[in-house]
């Protein structure tokens, strides 16, 4: 199908226009962190330092009571097993929810999906309250198992792709005497790797990059994950852009190289996010 | 014969019950532990913020059943009520500007152009940066004196704004923000549409001679509504409960002029411990997203309406 020469110069430069906008605070980003701070505080400014200055990543590293690679290991104590039990525990379900007839499955399944319109408000305080019962406060257990056991996105988003696989695949499975349980780990788990992927780079995203947790339930700073402990910069280091910048960056690091190597796996993910159940 | 014939369908039909029974007990057991920390994570504490809404509830004294009083108290706070005003104001500065932005982009994007691939990947990547990242380089960008964003301005003889300090403008300065970072999602969500879009229809429209403009509103837009419905209602919930771009850059100040009602909760419940009050406030953002849901429902089913 031809476009007309009028809208595709203009498709470009809106293109053009948006990435510019997108990108230019990233540039921001990087070359204030590289600066010093003489340069950083004058005026006209100057796009790039004339000495890249590496120790403000040096001094930053090292900055918090605790280093940014621990605050990352903290992060990592979090995030990594809330994708694997949330993958497991939220594609059992969603299998459930796809193929098994069991009753009140559609009222079940349906009262999980509207569970997502909840304000995450709404249960913060009950929630805060019940872990504080718990003694689990300032550990990792409550940002951990509210989501290691199931969330309604991932059973979602799950089911969706689950509901694709032919059914025949599993009618030669049940021929020769398999079990549910022996179905979905050696048939259905290995058949859907792009949409496990998916799932992993969103959750791996969202748990990496939570603020209010954190924020919520670690109290000591050798806890801190690296969102808390960068957030806590601007009050440690006031006006020191440069060194909130280079801690920015490094904050950032971890997710780009999700970003370049998962990519496709993410725009997949939201397009099916995006298609109603 | 008969009575043969009826035994093993009798027989069978045995068969087929316990094993819909046995399909149940899977069924169920795959199900149970989201099912069961759905009970504990989500409903329960549903119900508990409602049952605590009606209490004094602080951290180290007793609770005291109080009844309705919380929800007296929250609508004479004048605090509460210019958090409340905010946060419609972020609402409807921020979904209206960030939809529109992630339209037009979508539109230019669903060109036969090269280096799509690039644009795209470019245009989503605020949408994976962590907020607080945006949120303190925003801070930054912002700043009055030395921000690069005044400084551009100045070459359009604009005098520096004090985009955070000034109270007139600083909530619409964090939604600009946020703008920035969330366009990315609604505009992937909002293309795909525009892709699955029949490739017949606008051959047929062509025969008719039909211009870009007229096929813009006679076609993509009403055949995109159901994804637009979706865009809509998960951005106007997102923006209801906006928190962390307004701890990081502003604390609600200055003044309370980007208090927010999540922020104000954040700050009764875990600064002031007031755990009642702040339940209070979230069994009214509860209310209010739910009839806001409703409603759009309402308005968008009626316009999706089309059957072709």
């Amino acid at each position: 199908m031809k476009q007309s020469k009028k809208s595709i110069i203009i498709s470009y430069t809106i293109l053009i226009f948006a990435t510019l906008i997108v990108l230019l605070p990233f540039f921001w980003m990087l070359v204030s962190s590289f600066k010093s701070q003489r340069e950083l505080f004058a005026y006209p400014p100057k796009f790039f330092p004339s000495i890249w200055k590496w120790e403000n990543y040096k001094q930053v590293l090292n900055a918090g009571s605790i280093s940014f690679f621990e605050m990352f290991l903290n992060s990592m104590k979090i995030t990594i097993p809330v994708v694997i039990f949330n993958i497991t525990f939220s594609s059992l379900a969603a299998y459930a929810f796809a193929r098994i007839n069991f009753p009140y499955r559609k009222f079940l399944f349906m009262m999980f999906i509207s569970s997502m319109m909840i304000p995450g408000a709404v249960v913060m305080i009950p929630r805060f309250m019940l872990f504080t019962n718990l003694k689990l406060v300032d550990t990792y257990w409550p940002l951990i198992l509210p989501s290691a056991f199931g969330t309604a996105f991932s059973i979602f988003l799950l089911r969706q792709f689950f509901m694709t696989i032919p059914i025949d695949l599993e009618e030669a499975a049940v021929i020769d005497g398999c079990g549910k349980l022996r179905i979905w780990a050696t048939i259905i788990v290995p058949l859907s790797k792009p949409i496990i992927a998916t799932l992993s780079v969103f959750l791996f995203q969202g748990t990496y990059n939570d603020f209010m947790g954190p924020l919520i339930y670690l109290n000591t700073d050798t806890k801190f994950t690296v969102q808390l402990g960068l957030a806590g910069f601007r009050n440690a280091f006031s006006t020191r852009y440069d060194l909130i910048m280079a801690g920015s960056m490094l904050a950032l690091i971890p997710i780009l190289i999700i970003y370049i190597v998962c990519q496709k796996y993410i725009v997949k993910g939201i397009v099916m996010s995006g298609l109603k159940g | 014969m008969a009575s043969v014939k009826t035994n093993t369908s009798k027989k069978k039909s045995l068969q087929h019950m316990t094993l819909q029974k046995k399909d149940a007990l899977t069924g169920y057991m795959f199900i149970a532990p989201a099912l069961i920390s759905f009970i504990v994570f989500v409903m329960y504490p549903v119900i508990a913020s409602f049952v605590i809404s009606g209490f004094d509830w602080g951290i180290l004294t007793a609770p005291r059943f109080i009844g309705i009083e919380n929800y007296k108290t929250l609508f004479k706070d004048p605090i509460f009520i210019e958090s409340l005003k905010n946060t419609f104001t972020w609402v409807i500065l921020y979904v209206p500007v960030s939809i529109l932005v992630s339209l037009i982009v979508a539109l230019a994007m669903d060109m036969p152009l090269r280096g799509i691939g690039f644009f795209r990947t470019m245009f989503y990547l605020p949408v994976m940066t962590p907020m607080v990242v945006c949120a303190l380089l925003f801070v930054w960008i912002y700043n009055k004196e030395f921000g690069v964003l005044n400084y551009i301005l100045s070459f359009l003889n604009i005098s520096p704004i004090g985009w955070l300090s000034d109270r007139n403008i600083s909530l619409i300065s964090i939604a600009l923000m946020s703008v920035w970072k969330h366009s990315g999602y609604n505009m992937l969500i909002l293309l795909s549409a525009l892709q699955g879009i029949p490739e017949s229809l606008y051959e047929a429209a062509a025969l008719d001679g039909i211009t870009p403009w007229r096929k813009l509103i006679n076609i993509k837009l009403p055949l995109i509504m159901p994804s637009m419905y979706f865009v809509v209602l998960t951005s106007v919930i997102d923006a209801f409960q906006v928190f962390t771009e307004v701890f990081i850059m502003t604390k609600g100040g200055p003044g309370y002029s980007t208090h927010t009602v999540s922020y104000y909760l954040f700050a009764n419940a875990f600064e002031y411990g007031k755990m009642g009050y702040a339940c209070a406030m979230s069994v009214v953002m509860f209310f209010i997203i739910l009839a806001v849901t409703l409603i759009q429902d309402r308005i968008m089913n009626k316009n999706i309406q089309y059957d072709s």
